[in-house]
């Protein structure tokens, strides 16, 4: 018997032969013999189907598929769609089936069909807590083959021609990495992961820590095997508790399968991992104030005369890779360089690991391949901004990176590409912004967050930073002077130029993309004195435009401060004196007849008030 | 447990291939729930919790029940994956405890996908 791949199970009941049914199982097997198909695709004269009243009907195996009113003019369309492109031809479908399959396949939606799993492999379809299923997904084939098969230096030219660079942030290449510690002759070394994931809306490295661990742990033996280290540390923040847990269990399987410990797989390979909890200091993400918190010290960055490839934790050389490095690693080593540079680009080879979040529908974790346009990962990934609001801005690199505008929406997202832009991958959150988010407030946030953050060794980091941040409080307080906006550039230069690490390094890239970007939105607080978004209290005055009211009597409903006043059908007025600026009348209004003027508006029109009522009045909210 | 050798490795692999597969398993379905933080956070316990209920309560024997972590759409938490032998696993979104039995009685014991929670069917591409 032949093996068909699909069957086409058509009724030759009375009621569809005298619908011609046997004329178009004629069509169906001219169509295929003309197309090849006649081995694989069975056409069947079955008895009736019952569904008379809807012939001539046919089924299609082993999809399902119920066809109805069919007519020898349809086959070719059939046999095109379905059976060689995959879909069926839904306006031939039995209408109510049409509908029962309303739930979409992945490949039908972009969410998924876009998305590459390559790091994040086993998302969702293994138990973390079970070392076995990690085992039946591959792993720990790759350790096998890097320890058995594979000498150091081939583990390591793989890695190299792989292209994979480090997924942290930085992007400094992997294997280069390791060969550099590879070379110190001797001596005890040690390979650490880095699991201190701290950016805000940054949420990748915890979804494979817990996620699936042991490709975390698969990594690091092999990165160990490469520059022949014993011991291991992973550097995960309390914060991560379930994390911690998952790794822990993890750590202890592999020790009861022998996966870790002395003689792996009988390669004579000894190495040996720890968990290290982090108090989850931002710094610590820093690789040597890392070393240095393992180390027991206070967590603070160290200058870089040397590399910690070669000098690092207790002075023995040290590899630090971040989770996600960790997590390609197996896939490369199993498959080969070159399957890893089949995607990405020629510099950002594979893929990487995005956390989508802020004003987008589709919040979440994705995978996708390395130069792909920011407009599909925002607006077919991740659906677009929601409640019909207006894209912004998205933020990449965290408190490292910077605002990316609508203009280079288009920009690949490859480690190049991006830091032309003045962002940077960073580890991969991606926070998205819309039209009710102020760009002064977005930087002074990320500022505020840096000099928290900030250890104190540096001056330029310390001092700059605080600086800044006050600069941008008195500019979204109303009070700003010229200069204020060349002052903040200037002492951003300084603070990169002369900070001792990382963090300082690009603590003010935020700010200097936004200024970049959205300049006349700072000069509007500063000169102006005028948020447009209202975001900034004191820099605003929500006013109804009377022409535009339909007076709906939404914005009044929402106001918490009754301080809206009209009737049905008469434009409606916010009260001045009552009105505390909390944007809730301009959110609800759907004829866009609530508008944000300057600070200034406000006394002219609470003069116009006063004297259109002939009263005085005392004024809400905060007044200096 | 006596070290693992290469070989070991291989028949784990294929023992729990077949385990963790609703096809090789011999089980007629599969409920994964998934449990990251995120997941946990938005009640994926309780629908965990749920989820056991039915299943003693209904005596169902031929099911593996297992949990995972992040499915990816973190907005959407808890999620559950339930696969029929035979048929694509369906994802299903923002569930609760009445969701999940709702699952459990019309999709697991009736075959028939609830579509008000069900996001997609199918498996994601990885290579």
């Amino acid at each position: 018997m032949e093996n068909y791949r699909a069957s086409v199970m058509l009724c030759g009941g009375t009621g569809c032969m005298a619908g011609d049914s046997l004329k178009i199982k004629d069509a169906f097997t001219d169509e295929l013999n003309k197309r090849g198909l006649s081995h694989e695709i069975n056409v069947v004269i079955t008895g009736c189907n019952g569904f008379c009243a809807q012939g001539p009907v046919m089924t299609v195996y082993p999809d399902d598929i119920f066809y109805e009113k069919v007519k020898v003019a349809d086959v070719p369309l059939i046999i095109e769609e379905h059976f060689i492109k995959g879909r069926p031809v839904e306006k031939l479908m039995y209408k109510e089936l049409a509908k029962k399959s309303a739930i979409p396949l992945m490949k039908d939606i972009p969410f998924f069909s876009l998305q590459v799993l390559r790091a994040l492999r086993n998302k969702g379809l293994i138990d973390p807590e079970k070392i076995e299923e990690y085992i039946a997904r591959d792993g720990y084939m790759a350790a096998a083959k890097a320890l058995n098969e594979m000498t150091p230096e081939q583990v390591i030219d793989e890695m190299k021609r792989s292209g994979l660079r480090g997924r942290g942030g930085a992007g400094f290449p992997t294997g280069l990495k390791w060969e550099l510690s590879a070379k110190v002759k001797g001596g005890e070394k040690f390979i650490i992961c880095n699991g201190d994931e701290g950016d805000p809306g940054a949420f990748m490295d915890r979804s494979i820590m817990e996620g699936d661990p042991h490709v975390v742990l698969e990594g690091m033996l092999i990165g160990a095997r490469a520059i022949g280290a014993s011991k291991g540390y992973i550097y995960v923040r309390a914060e991560y508790p379930l994390a911690v847990q998952r790794l822990q269990i993890a750590i202890d399987q592999a020790k009861e399968f022998g996966l870790l410990g002395d003689n792996i797989l009988g390669s004579g390979f000894n190495f040996d991992i720890e968990i290290y909890q982090g108090a989850g200091a931002f710094v610590c993400g820093e690789a040597t104030a890392l070393m240095r918190s393992i180390e027991g010290k206070r967590g603070m960055p160290r200058p870089k005369f040397w590399r910690s490839a070669v000098k690092g934790l207790w002075d023995k050389p040290t590899v630090l890779n971040n989770v996600e490095t960790f997590a390609n690693i197996p896939q490369i080593i199993l498959n080969g360089a070159s399957w890893y540079t089949s995607l990405g680009t020629e510099k950002s080879t594979g893929t990487k690991v995005f956390a989508l979040s802020g004003a987008i529908n589709n919040i979440g974790l994705i995978e996708v391949p390395m130069g792909i346009p920011l407009s599909k990962i925002i607006y077919d990934i991740g659906g677009g901004v929601p409640k019909g609001r207006k894209f912004k801005a998205v933020q990449l690199g965290g408190p490292s990176g910077g605002c990316i505008p609508e203009s280079l929406i288009d920009t690949p997202v490859t480690f190049e590409d991006i830091v032309k832009t003045g962002a940077i991958i960073g580890s991969g959150g991606m926070v998205v912004m819309n039209d009710l988010n102020c760009m002064v407030s977005v930087s002074k946030f990320f500022l505020e967050f840096t000099t928290e953050e900030s250890c104190g060794k540096c001056p330029p980091c310390r001092i700059g930073n605080t600086v800044l941040q006050d600069l941008l409080e008195k500019i979204t307080k109303g009070e700003g002077e010229e200069g204020d906006i060349e002052l903040i550039e200037d002492i951003s230069h300084e603070i990169i130029k002369t900070s001792l690490c990382g963090l300082g390094q690009t603590s003010p890239n935020p700010v200097l993309t936004s200024i970049r970007y959205f300049r006349s939105e700072f000069e509007e607080h500063a000169g102006d004195k005028w948020c447009r978004t209202g975001v900034c209290k004191d820099l605003c005055t929500f006013y109804i435009e009377e022409e535009k009211c339909k007076a709906c009597g939404a914005c009044k409903r929402v106001c918490p401060q009754k301080a809206i006043i009209g009737e049905k059908k008469v434009p409606h007025r916010i009260d001045q004196s009552l009105c505390v600026q909390c944007r809730s009348c301009y959110t609800v209004c759907k004829f866009d007849s609530v508008k944000i003027g300057p600070r200034a508006m406000r006394d002219q029109l609470l003069e116009q008030w006063v004297s259109d009522s002939g009263k005085t009045v005392a004024m809400a909210g905060k007044e200096e | 447990m006596a070290k693992l050798t290469i070989d070991d490795l291989k028949k784990i692999k294929d023992n729990y291939k077949a385990t963790m597969t609703v096809r090789d398993g011999g089980s007629r379905a599969k409920v994964t729930v998934h449990m990251g933080t995120c997941g946990i956070t938005a009640g994926a316990r309780k629908v965990m919790e749920a989820l056991l209920d039915e299943i003693s309560k209904n005596n169902i024997t031929d099911t593996i029940v297992t949990t995972s972590g992040c499915a990816g759409f973190c907005s959407k938490e808890p999620m559950v994956t339930v696969e029929l032998l035979g048929s694509s696993p369906v994802k299903y979104i923002t569930m609760d405890e009445d969701k999940m039995r709702k699952v459990v009685k019309e999709h697991l014991l009736g075959g028939k996908i609830v579509e008000d929670c069900a996001l997609v069917a199918g498996n994601e591409s990885s290579y």
